[in-house]
This record gives structure tokens, C-alpha cells and sequence, in this order.
């Protein structure tokens, strides 16, 4: 399970903000430090989350505990998935 | 007085006092001046002289607020640039400043690096952050050249007509022109925006704007000005976290664009009155639609706040105060303290109030010309008693009180995250993709970032790209709040009589009404 929503994060980052062949972005990596995604980015990521996964993600849960790396989504999403 | 001139006052009157926030690093005010000499003292050794252009590719950090200040203290010239800047772009503006150094972050240097081979230049490398074990080549470390003794007697300048910043700035015809503002310039528009706002050595401002901007660097200069302290955020991607962060460094003032009020007004458990220090809130770059000024009204009871109008090339130009902001939701005030901004018709002559003709702004505020371009300077800039007259190119009416209305832009300069696009930059880049025959640019309206890009395109017949590979290609060369959201295919983009491709009203919506800067 959380090997499947990880691979589906990393799919969708990948294909969405990584547009330089060399980059790479680790698992503990911080998206938004790493210069990887923005603000902007961060709407779109949470689209994607909630139309992937059918979640609603609330306002106090966009935090970079939850959505700055794709450690933390992993984790956020199984929780969310768990409770559903 | 020089803007260097205004730390070593506050670091006299409040050394002890903390001057910069950002992140886990604290300076107080004698700490920040020391740290900016020993930068000017060892750039200067290294051969960056006054008058000198040198770039700037950091993130909101104290790296960039030291560097302002230190290379102000050697008579440089910082050239502050937006830190996703692309290697294609740095090197052009590389080759136009012919600047002598560069100082960059770790995670920027292989950009830098990139864009100076792209060059014949060996600009000085400053990269701050750099691992221990990282080579840097030429390149020197930031953290070497702001500790230790200082070897060099100090050096003081007293030019005030001498450039301050360079500050780039998205144009009509695609080519980013640098705005050159004085320390006279900084210092007038500084000046009167404390006065406006009542700053005292008792604010704290927490501010997320990028300091590439003028928004973003009038914040470090006014609370310097003041003695105050400024907490610097990297950026608002996280609006509840800066939302704690106001919380816990008792911020008493909050610089912000209408895309982050719509964020935050968006939110749903907010307990009015939730942030007790806040007591003003300032928007500009954007027009702020009433509905969310009412709403911050509501959320923080206490604030005074004020909405603004500038442009680069004069910082500020005008101000509403915030007991006219119920009265007068749509308007952006009149001209800051010391200056002058005025509606004229087209025979040059002051427009009676309700017609609409072109914002003039005269003060000492006003920029010293564009960079590399005595032309364009000598059209939209006069000489006036007690500094210049700026023709703003926007368009604009006065009610029968002189308050001032923005009607429309007389370009098509895009503005999305309260931030300026051009078109034609980014035009520029889809005709740089194989495959592409047509390419044209507008701005659709968006209920949080005011617009969002929108590119049309026609593809070369038996040529196949995707929305994703297009806008993949647009993010390798542009700044990221330029790439295209979304991409439409056409057959055919509407052209004039004369032949140039021009969209239509569905295609571009253009902001008619409110308050923008």
C-alpha cells in the first residue's frame, strides 16, 4: 500500500515539476527547499492528491509535515487512507 | 544618505536590538553591520570595484539581506534576481550588466555556472551553503568572506546619486529591462513609506515577498530605517505555517500580494482577532478585489490596511490610507509623502477628475533610466524640480478628491501571483521548441492569482506535442511563475490586417477595474 501511493507520488512529481534531466529528488528530500516545486506547486500537488486518491485535504493539514517530501506524503496519505 | 549609511545609524542607536530573522539565524542590528563589512572588505580585496553590477541568485535568506548591504558598503551594485531564474536568461543579463561577481546559493550554483559558460565572462563566484567537501572551483565561499578579521581600512562613499539597485523587470517587448534607481531613489520612497505607515524600532514585519522585487526590498530598507526587526519567510506555500510564524514572532506587520489574502481569507477555522500583534497589513503588485479587503477587515479587527500602487521604477507611487479603504474599496490613494501622481489627457495637460488619461509620477523617487537604453530613458523620463517625472504607461482616472482609480495597463504585461509577465517572453520560448509554428500568449482570470498564463499554439503539420511536453519545455527556460498553466492546440491564431498575431477578449482578459501596482 504505501509502496504503491509512494510510487504514485514520485510518478506525478516526476512528471510534473522535475524538468532538468539531472535532477533527482530524494525520499526525505524538502520539495519546496530543494527549489522543486513553489507555492503554486503546492495547489497543484494537493489537487492531485485529492482527485488521485478521492481525499479532502483540509487547510490545517497543508503542512510541510504532510506534503514537503514524498517520505511525508507517503506517510499522510496512508493515514488519510487508513482513516477513510 | 546612502542606504548603507542608514544601518551603521541603527547599528549605533540599536546594536544590540535583532534586526533579521530568517529561519534559525538571528542578527542583531551590530551584527548585521559587521557581517556586511567584512563582505565589502573581502569583495573589495578581491577586486569588485564602486559602480560595479553584481548579481544576486539567492532565496529569501540573511545570505541576500548581508549581501545587499555589504556590496552597498563597497559602492556595488546589486542586481537582484528571482532565484529560479534559467541559465539562458542569467546569461543574458550576465552579458548586459557586465557584472563582475555573482552570489548564489549551493542549490542555484549549477545554473550560475551554466549561464557564466555561456559567456566569454569570469565573473567572481560567491556561492553561499556550499557543503564542506564541495568543490567550488574559482567560486568562494559566502561564509569564508563574512567571518574573520577585516584586513582593509573601510571605505566610505557618500555619492547618494550613485546607483543602488538594478532591478529587473518584465517589459512589452519580451527583453527584461533593468531599472536603475539611486540611493537618492531608494532612500526618498524608503523614507516616505515609513512616514506613511508609522515604522517604529518597535515593528516587526514578517515579509515573504522575493528580494528580487522592489515590494520585497523596500522591507528590508524601511525596517532598517526604523530599527525594527525583519523575519524573513522563504515563501507562502504553506499559508498556515506563516500564519504561526506571524503568531510567534509577534508580527506587527504583514507585507502581502492578493493571491496570498485570497489563500488566507479562503481558510475556514479562523478565529478573528486570532493574530493580537498584527496591527498593518499592506497589499500591492496586484488590484485587491473589496470582497477580500473586507474579509482581512473581519479576520484581523485591529489592523490598519493599506492598499498600494507602484511600479518598479519609483518603488512606491501611491498609497490609500486605511480610513479611506471602506469608502473608497477600488481605489489606490494618492502619491506617497514628498512626491506627485497625477492623471494627464493626452495634450500632456492634468485631466479633469472621472477622465481617464496616462498616470505621471514626479519625485526624487523616480529612477535614473533603464539600463543600456538612453532612449527608452530620455521617452518616459523628464527632468522635474526636485527629482523626475515618470510616465507610468498605465492607465488612469481621479475621483473629484484626487484619489486615484487603475483602469487598464496600455501593454499586455501579464500579471499572475502579483507578479509581471510578458507575453512576448514567453512566446519567445514556445518558438524556441522544434514543432512549433504559431505561438501566442494571454492572461485568463483566476480567482485566487488574479490571472494565470495561457499558452495557444499551432503545431507544424504531422508534429505531435502534448499540453505536458510543451509546458515541460517552457519551465527549462522561464522563471516558474511565467511557465504556461495550460496550452490550447489551434488550427490558426486570429491575426490583425496587417498580419501579427493578436488574441481576442476570450482569449486574454485583461484587469479593468481596481486597485493594482
Amino acid at each position: 500500500m504505501a509502496e504503491a501511493i509512494e510510487n504514485s507520488v514520485r510518478e506525478f512529481i516526476a512528471e510534473n515539476f522535475l524538468f532538468r534531466a539531472d535532477a533527482q529528488v530524494s525520499n526525505n528530500q524538502s520539495l519546496l527547499e530543494s527549489g522543486v516545486i513553489d507555492s503554486t506547486g503546492v495547489l497543484e500537488l494537493i489537487a492531485f492528491l485529492e482527485q488521485t486518491y478521492g481525499i479532502t485535504v483540509a487547510d490545517e493539514e497543508i503542512v510541510p509535515e504532510n506534503l514537503d517530501s514524498i517520505d511525508n506524503m507517503t506517510s499522510y496519505l496512508s493515514t488519510k487512507l487508513a482513516a477513510a | 544618505m546612502r542606504i548603507e549609511a542608514r544601518l551603521r545609524d541603527s547599528a549605533r542607536r540599536f546594536g544590540d536590538k535583532c534586526a533579521l530573522i530568517a529561519g534559525d539565524t538571528r542578527l542583531t542590528y551590530a551584527e548585521l553591520d559587521a557581517s556586511s563589512d567584512r563582505l565589502a572588505a573581502s569583495i573589495a580585496r578581491r577586486g569588485i570595484k564602486p559602480g560595479d553590477r553584481v548579481l544576486m541568485v539567492l532565496d529569501n535568506g540573511h545570505e541576500a539581506v548581508v549581501s545587499f548591504f555589504g556590496l552597498w558598503k563597497a559602492g556595488a551594485v546589486p542586481c537582484p534576481l528571482y532565484p529560479s531564474i534559467k541559465a539562458e536568461k542569467l546569461s543574458v543579463i550576465l552579458t548586459s550588466t557586465q557584472a563582475s561577481a555573482v552570489v548564489t546559493h549551493a542549490r542555484q550554483r549549477a545554473t550560475v555556472d551554466m549561464a557564466v559558460a555561456m559567456t566569454k565572462m569570469q565573473p567572481l563566484t560567491i556561492v553561499a551553503q556550499a557543503d564542506a567537501g564541495e568543490d567550488l572551483g574559482h567560486g568562494l565561499r559566502f561564509e569564508d568572506l563574512v567571518s574573520g578579521e577585516v584586513s582593509v581600512p573601510r571605505r566610505d562613499f557618500e555619492d547618494t546619486e550613485a546607483l543602488a539597485l538594478l532591478l529587473h523587470t518584465s517589459g512589452s517587448t519580451g527583453q527584461p529591462k533593468g531599472v536603475m534607481l539611486t540611493h537618492a531613489n531608494v532612500g526618498a520612497a524608503c523614507e516616505a513609506i515609513v512616514t506613511y505607515l508609522g515604522n517604529t524600532a518597535e515593528d516587526v514585519v514578517l515579509s515573504v515577498l522575493p528580494l528580487s522585487f522592489g515590494y520585497g526590498i523596500t522591507q528590508v530598507v524601511t525596517m532598517v530605517m526604523a530599527g525594527g526587526t525583519l523575519v524573513l519567510e522563504k515563501s507562502f506555500a504553506f499559508p498556515r505555517k506563516i500564519l504561526e510564524r506571524l503568531a510567534e514572532v509577534k508580527a506587527t506587520g504583514f507585507p502581502l500580494v492578493p493571491p496570498m489574502a485570497a489563500l488566507i481569507t479562503g481558510m475556514k477555522d479562523l478565529e478573528p482577532g486570532f493574530l493580537p500583534h498584527l496591527r498593518t497589513i499592506t497589499s500591492a503588485a496586484a488590484a485587491m478585489p473589496p470582497a477580500l479587503a473586507e474579509r482581512l477587515q473581519q479576520l484581523f479587527p485591529n489592523i490598519r490596511l493599506f492598499l498600494m500602487y507602484g511600479q518598479t521604477e519609483c518603488l512606491r507611487a501611491t498609497y490609500l490610507p486605511p480610513e479611506e479603504v471602506s469608502r473608497r474599496p477600488l481605489s489606490v490613494g494618492r502619491a506617497i509623502p514628498g512626491t506627485s501622481a497625477f492623471v494627464i489627457d493626452e495634450d500632456g495637460r492634468p485631466a479633469l477628475p472621472g477622465t481617464i488619461g496616462e498616470l505621471v509620477v514626479e519625485g526624487p523617487h523616480v529612477m535614473s533610466g533603464y539600463w543600456g537604453n538612453g532612449l527608452t530613458s530620455v521617452r518616459a523620463l523628464s527632468p522635474v524640480a526636485g527629482g523626475r517625472r515618470l510616465h507610468t504607461g498605465d492607465l488612469f482616472r481621479a475621483d473629484a478628491d484626487g484619489f486615484l482609480y487603475f483602469v487598464s495597463r496600455r501593454d499586455d504585461i501579464i500579471k499572475t501571483r502579483g507578479e509581471k509577465v510578458s507575453p512576448q517572453e514567453v512566446e519567445r520560448a514556445l518558438y524556441a521548441l522544434p514543432g512549433i509554428r504559431e505561438a501566442a500568449v494571454g492572461g485568463i482570470d483566476d480567482p485566487i492569482f488574479g490571472q494565470v498564463v495561457r499558452a495557444y499554439v499551432v503545431v507544424e503539420d504531422g508534429v505531435t506535442l502534448t499540453e505536458r511536453e510543451i509546458i515541460r519545455h517552457c519551465a527549462r527556460l522561464l522563471e516558474d511563475y511565467m511557465v504556461p498553466k495550460s496550452v490550447e492546440f489551434r488550427d490558426a491564431l486570429p491575426r490583425t490586417t496587417t498580419g501579427k498575431i493578436r488574441l481576442g477578449a476570450d482569449e486574454t482578459n485583461t484587469v479593468t477595474r481596481g486597485n493594482v501596482a
